[in-house]
């Protein structure tokens, strides 16, 4: 058969006369799925972006005298503040989470020891302690331990907004799995060659792993970027609010105009966009790789 | 290069070749070889102890208490559990929770699997629309609940309600009516997960054995038939991730309803987590709200247990 190798499961191929109701069908589908999705993000930027008075509540379907006011307006009321101290924890924080991270994954994929199992299911253990459902006891953690800041402890500073967002089970369990396909004698003719330990982690093992490297990237950086309810319990004063908070700072102010809220929410947007779209073919084969092996 | 292969080239102890003991520098060489492992697991575990199995752990601990700031810890022994079981609050919260769940993840699937099958295949316009309809998983929660709290906004120019005014339906209040905030609430969630089960199934559909499809045309199946017979059985493992992620995802849930209702109206919406926070955080009973997320955390691990065991016991 011509066309099996393009075979999905309804099988929709290009039409033949008789098939041309099902192509029509499907077309008529594909655009409902794109107004579902699409209309409301579009409108969201559409209301941003238009100057024309609007009453509290209501959207905007069409760019009516285009202003960037709406913006200003929402980078004035904390959304600068806001961006930069997410910035700060999405940055220091993806990237501990992933140099700690990729070191544990390369002891449990690329070294035989005693341990070994155990540590692996205290790893995967912790998948399913949810940060919603440990918050509470996480947060009085955080009040107890000592730390060199104004509070005296982890709470209002960046050292409580990152560290707990630093152990994740699910870059550990991509990147095992990823390094337990790498050929052992690739690592074999550098230590022959006198490499040590670190230098074959750096200089052999980390190069290959650059695929798995990008999904953990920008799953990682979506999980961050989205907390919300650990950056509720941790910042105190609104210079430590996350983009976040912020965001739902604005909902309660009433003199902000709806524009004003959506603006700071279309902020918080943009950069997980902008990173899914530079990474997605990372984030595909992640949850291919990740997820569908189990 | 591991430690057993030092072993191995070193059988020294037992057959004294020389008379010689190992040097000192080799012993200190296996010492360092039988450490490695540990150093590179070691700032990984730290974390975990530090920020996820002692908060686990002081959490159970605290739950037998009744915490008094200033006071001291009075010890009640199961006292906070059995508040607990007969507080009607967190039951009707419990009750809530599990209807969100249960919707939320079973129409995410449903609607997911639907997608798969829609926009499933290499085709342009395809991949396009499923980079547009990805866009709710990638915005953060907080932003699909500002959205649609504008979306939703209960008069008859609001968005939703002028379009389905475009039906000659009233406009709703969702949101702010009882009866509706919970289902609105679902919808939302429905909107923004559904795309990424979508991703999930196409994941599991590439993995179909084409020839299969082949073979079920030669016979002469049907569509529905090639579905029922080979698509779904052969998606069945898939089925059970998405089904995990979303039950762990169901009982978490905290994020959308808090932004969106606060629990409200009239409690109509509140939730396990958002319950929690209100008795922890704004009432501060530590050793109530420790003994609901002790209760909470036992739920959520039985319940992936569960289902990982009836997937274990299916694919043998």
């Amino acid at each position: 058969m011509s066309a099996g190798s393009h075979q999905t499961a309804l099988n929709i191929r290009w039409p033949k006369p008789h098939q041309l109701p099902g192509r029509i069908v499907h077309w008529v589908l594909c655009l409902l799925v794109l107004f579902v999705f699409l209309l409301p993000i579009w409108s969201m930027i559409a209301t941003v972006f238009s100057g024309a008075q609007m009453r509290q509540g209501q959207m905007s379907l069409s760019i009516r005298d285009f202003t960037v006011d709406n913006i200003v307006q929402a980078w004035q009321y904390g959304v600068a503040r806001g961006f930069f101290n997410s910035m700060v924890v999405v940055v220091i924080g993806l990237a501990l989470q992933m140099t700690v991270s990729t070191l544990a994954a390369y002891a449990l994929a690329r070294k035989r020891f005693r341990g070994a199992a155990i540590v692996t299911v205290l790893i995967l253990a912790t998948m399913m302690m949810p940060a919603e459902v440990i918050s509470l006891p996480l947060y009085l953690v955080l009040g107890q331990i000592p730390a060199p800041t104004e509070s005296g402890s982890l709470l209002n500073s960046f050292g409580g907004l990152i560290l707990p967002i630093v152990g994740w089970a699910m870059p550990i369990y991509i990147m095992t799995g990823f390094m337990k396909e790498i050929p052992k004698e690739l690592e074999e003719s550098a230590q022959i060659d006198g490499a040590g330990d670190l230098r074959v982690f750096f200089q052999v093992v980390l190069p290959l792993c650059r695929p798995a490297l990008g999904t953990c990237a920008i799953f990682g950086f979506l999980m961050i970027w989205d907390q919300y309810l650990l950056p509720m319990l941790v910042a105190r004063t609104p210079d430590m609010y996350t983009l976040t908070m912020i965001v739902t700072s604005l909902q309660s102010s009433d003199g902000l105009g709806t524009p004003v809220r959506l603006a700071a929410a279309l902020m918080l947007m943009v950069p997980g966009v902008v990173v899914y779209l530079l990474l997605q073919r990372f984030f595909e084969r992640g949850l291919l790789s990740g997820s569908v092996k189990g | 290069m591991s430690a057993t292969a030092t072993r191995a080239a070193t059988p020294s102890r037992a057959v004294p070749a020389g008379g010689s003991r190992p040097s000192p520098g080799r012993r200190r060489r296996r010492i360092k070889q039988g450490l490695t492992p540990w150093l590179f697991l070691l700032p990984a575990l730290a974390i975990f102890a530090i920020f996820k199995f002692w908060p686990v752990l002081y959490g159970m601990w605290l739950s037998f208490f009744e915490v008094r700031p200033y006071l001291g810890n009075l010890w009640i022994g199961l006292g906070n559990f059995e508040r607990a079981v007969t507080d009607p609050a967190l039951g009707s919260a419990a009750l809530h929770t599990l209807i969100d769940a249960a919707a939320a993840v079973g129409l995410s699937m449903l609607f997911g699997f639907l997608l798969a099958l829609l926009l499933e295949g290499p085709a342009l316009h395809l991949r396009l629309i499923r980079t547009a309809a990805f866009l709710p998983v990638v915005a953060a929660l907080v932003v699909v609940a500002q959205l649609w709290d504008v979306i939703m906004y209960p008069s008859s120019y609001g968005m939703l309600n002028s379009f389905l005014g475009f039906f000659g339906m009233g406009p709703n209040e969702f949101l702010s009516d009882p009866d509706q905030a919970l289902a609105s609430v679902i919808l939302i969630q429905v909107w923004k997960h559904a795309p990424y089960d979508m991703v999930i199934f196409i994941a599991g559909l590439a993995g179909i054995d084409r020839q299969l499809y082949e073979a079920a045309d030669i016979d002469g199946a049907n569509r529905w038939q090639r579905l029922r017979f080979i698509t779904i059985p052969a998606l069945r493992p898939v089925i059970t991730i998405v089904l995990m992620l979303g039950i762990i995802r169901g009982l978490r849930v905290f994020t959308e309803v808090f932004v969106l209702t606060n629990g409200g109206p009239a409690g109509a919406t509140e939730m396990i987590v958002t319950y929690l926070y209100k008795t922890g955080i704004e009432l501060g009973d530590f050793g109530y709200a420790s003994a609901i997320s002790t209760m909470l955390l036992l739920v959520t691990i039985v319940a992936t247990s569960v289902t990982n065991w009836i997937r274990g016991r299916k694919e043998d």
